[in-house]
């Protein structure tokens, strides 16, 4: 499959290092409870802060994969059709704690060119995401088509 | 009790067909907030030149969970899911899933390394359409804590 449309970025125009995108975001309860319905991931370490705390956690906490979700959206809100994202991988360094509030837990995410590949066709993308102080994403990449 | 290392290589049957749906795309984009038009309009999704909604990358997770469970509950494997932690991810994308997409996924125990204070499972699971289409390939390392040899194999 080769969309038509897509993205109109320039490889000719982007130099490692630049910050293509930048997302802060809230995560709530409420967050967690619509990803686990949909998700079908219903460990209650995301939703019950009794099971959290028993386990050693210091509140309820994200799931890994919402907050990979997350990184993906910034990254394809850059390159339009998100059918050109071709490879997507993290690390998950520690957790997105989710406190029982109406404010939650804050989320940042930044992705950066780390690389061109194939004379431009594809770019390789550093990602980073910390919530609180912490960087909850580690040794995050993504591989997009741009042509 | 540390893991049964002997069983890295292990690839387990393919899940029962699973068709991807329209609303189901819609719901999970709706769940990260992600409101991109290509996962809820197909008219958008079309003049993108797909045949209809395409689902967000880290949707494929959702498909391979219950192949993945079977993986790594996998009583001879010995893990115990109160030490479990989800240490990485990884998705390599074929082709953009779209709705309509009718699935199976396999899971395979690609490797499992013990030699820290925690073990590291590593769980494959590839996404194909019931033709045989590759559409993803999914990598999880599950992290088992206190388990390794350098903790002694704690029980």
């Amino acid at each position: 499959m080769n969309p038509p449309g897509g993205t109109s970025i320039d490889p000719s125009s982007l130099a490692i290092g630049d910050i293509v995108a930048h997302a802060e975001f809230r995560v709530r309860r409420i967050d967690l409870v619509k990803y686990a319905g949909a998700s079908g991931d219903f460990n209650p370490i995301h939703w019950n802060e009794r099971t959290a705390t028993s386990v050693g956690l210091p509140d309820v906490i994200a799931h890994g994969m919402f907050t990979m979700a997350q990184a993906g959206r910034a990254v394809t809100d850059w390159i339009g059709d998100p059918g050109r994202l071709e490879q997507f991988t993290v690390r998950f360094s520690s957790p997105v704690v989710v406190a029982d509030d109406d404010s939650g837990a804050g989320v940042e995410v930044t992705v950066r060119v780390a690389e061109l590949l194939d004379s431009g066709d594809r770019v390789r993308l550093d990602i980073t995401a910390h919530s609180e102080g912490s960087e909850v994403l580690g040794h995050a990449s993504a591989v997009a088509r741009l042509r | 009790m540390p893991l049964n290392s002997a069983y890295a290589g292990k690839r387990y049957p393919p899940t029962a067909p699973y068709q991807v749906g329209r609303e189901k795309i819609r719901e999970f984009a709706a769940a990260i907030a992600d409101d991109n038009p290509a996962y809820h309009d197909v008219a958008a999704a079309r003049e993108l030149g797909y045949p209809d909604v395409v689902a967000p990358p880290t949707f494929s997770f959702v498909l391979t969970m219950n192949a993945m469970t079977t993986a790594m509950f996998d009583p001879q494997i010995g893990l115990d899911y109160s030490r479990v932690v989800h240490g990485e991810q990884s998705f390599e994308i074929h082709r953009p899933i779209v709705a309509g997409d009718e699935v199976v996924v396999d899971a395979t125990i690609e490797a499992i390394d013990g030699s820290g204070r925690h073990e590291f499972l590593t769980v494959r699971a590839d996404v194909r359409t019931v033709a045989g289409e590759d559409l993803v390939t999914t990598r999880s390392i599950l992290v088992s804590r206190g388990t390794g040899a350098a903790a002694g194999g704690a029980s």
